[in-house]
């Protein structure tokens, strides 16, 4: 069976010159959840926005057996799930409903179809009675559901996730931990809630100066304290 | 942090509320396009303007002086209406000496300035109850459908949409100033006028990069969910009959107006 990621030898340098990514390879199987840790500047998002071709680097990403290329960038970003760590940069929509529903819409399916990605969507997340409220009425915990929702309503065959649950409170920390491990679809979550890693996540890829240092079974990962602090991590 | 200082909806149901938004924002232009048509001192087609905002306040259900009382921050702008005091050729009123130069008021002059502070006025109270019983996102979707230019329409809603995280993000700016603003003891805190314009200008500094940066992110979020350069929507508005009916209704008053304010 093909793998749903696969990500082999990519380099990327910002224009400033920053080489961000400096040959990075993994890849996802269907049904993986796996963690993304790493210090701060270590290149997780940058490595995040190459998955859906935001950026553009030198190497080979496979989504399924489709290889990103700027042709298929549009069906790639439909498979693609792509969330952002803060909810007010993917929420740019006036009401829930609308946010939700771009996704479909710009895939171009029929109006019925969109309505029901959109309610199940919702459903997933449970969130289903804020669909016509305003996005900017809700709090944090609330937006960050509807951040996903807005990537599910695609139905991408891999979620990615970018500090789900950095700014939340203890309840809403855990309504996030739940929903995360209720959803039964691929996802790479970068983070550093420790703790969320240890409790979620089977696989963890630790990143450090943009290449990947580690990539195996969390247990063991976070047992080596002296690992941890060589890259700016802690054991939970 | 909320900055809801912009939001002007009041929830509620209502004739009024629940009407069609292509409805509202239609008569409410041509009610403001009507008013700037009648002639100076038309007293009677006024009252009747006057009182069809009274009659829509009533059925709105937000009482019958909710836009009365919020019209008076429009006054001011009228006051731009205050040359026309002077300019028109009429019998002089009264005259002054102001500034070295002589003024007089002509009684044609005052005719035309009073009628375009009430025309104004009256303008203004419609577009307040417009957004008092319309919810924003519906009227955009008003103006989508009313083949207003897409590009309009979508500056407009993004505006909408991050006025409220630019004033949070204005807010904790200031904030951040505030909590850092210490004063010794028995001194006068603060700094120069100069030094102050200077925190100032670097915060204004700050408050664009920051949003430019924003603009970036959202950009990509827009893209990493398939945005190819044309914005897509989907509205379920129904128009109904009752919509239709009221909608007409309205216009019709309106031509009644035009008639009252050109009678003899």
């Amino acid at each position: 069976m093909t793998d749903v990621v696969s990500v082999r030898d990519l380099h990327f340098s910002y224009p400033d010159g920053h080489a961000a990514l400096r040959g990075v390879s993994f890849s996802l199987c269907a049904g993986d959840k796996v963690a993304l840790v790493g210090p701060n500047g270590a290149g997780k998002s940058t490595l995040m926005l190459q998955l859906n071709g935001i950026l553009i680097g030198r190497g080979e990403i496979a989504i399924g057996d489709m290889r990103l290329t700027r042709d298929n960038l549009p069906v790639i970003r439909g498979m693609v799930g792509l969330v952002f760590q803060n909810p007010d940069d993917q929420l740019f929509s006036p009401t829930v409903f609308e946010d939700v529903a771009f996704g479909p819409l710009h895939m171009g399916l029929p109006e019925a179809e969109v309505f029901k990605r959109v309610d199940a969507a919702l459903e997933s997340v449970r969130m289903t009675s804020y669909r016509d409220r305003l996005s900017h009425h809700l709090s944090v915990g609330e937006k960050k559901r509807i951040a996903i929702a807005t990537v599910l309503s695609m139905n991408p065959s891999v979620l990615i996730l970018d500090e789900p649950s950095a700014g939340l409170d203890p309840r809403a920390r855990r309504r996030l931990i739940n929903l995360l491990r209720e959803l039964p679809i691929t996802m790479l979550v970068s983070t550093h809630d420790m703790k969320l890693v240890e409790e979620l996540f089977p696989r963890t890829i630790v990143m450090d100066e943009g290449l990947i240092v580690a990539d195996g079974v969390t247990k063991e990962i976070l047992e080596d304290e002296t690992f941890l602090n060589a890259h700016g991590l802690e054991k939970p | 942090m909320h900055s809801d200082a912009f939001d002007r909806y009041h929830h509620g149901h209502s004739l009024i509320h629940d009407l069609d938004p292509r409805v509202k924002v239609v008569v409410t232009v041509a009610f403001i396009l009507s008013n700037a048509l009648l002639p100076d001192a038309a007293w009677l087609a006024f009252l009747l303007a006057w009182a069809f905002i009274l009659i829509a306040n009533a059925l709105s259900g937000l009482g019958l002086g909710f836009t009365f009382r919020r019209s008076f921050i429009a006054l001011p702008f009228a006051l731009a209406a205050i040359t026309a005091l002077f300019s028109i050729p009429g019998a002089p009123v009264m005259s002054f000496r102001f500034l070295m130069q002589d003024f007089t008021i002509t009684d044609a002059g005052l005719l035309r300035f009073v009628s375009i502070v009430i025309r104004s006025w009256l303008s203004v109270q419609m577009a307040i109850l417009l957004v008092a019983v319309t919810e924003f996102p519906k009227i955009v979707h008003a103006l989508n459908h009313l083949r207003v230019p897409t590009i309009l329409t979508v500056i407009i809603s993004f505006l909408y949409r991050y006025l409220f995280v630019l004033t949070d993000e204005v807010m904790r700016l200031l904030r951040a100033r505030e909590a850092r603003s210490a004063g010794a003891a028995g001194k006068r805190g603060g700094g120069s006028v100069m030094w102050r314009a200077r925190v100032v200008g670097n915060m204004a500094g700050q408050l664009f990069l920051r949003s430019y940066e924003r603009s970036d992110r959202v950009y990509n979020a827009m893209l990493a969910r398939g945005y190819k350069g044309e914005l897509m929507t989907i509205h379920p508005h129904r128009f109904q009959a009752g919509d239709l009916l009221i909608g007409l209704l309205a216009l019709v008053c309106l031509v009644l107006m035009q008639v009252a304010g050109r009678l003899p």
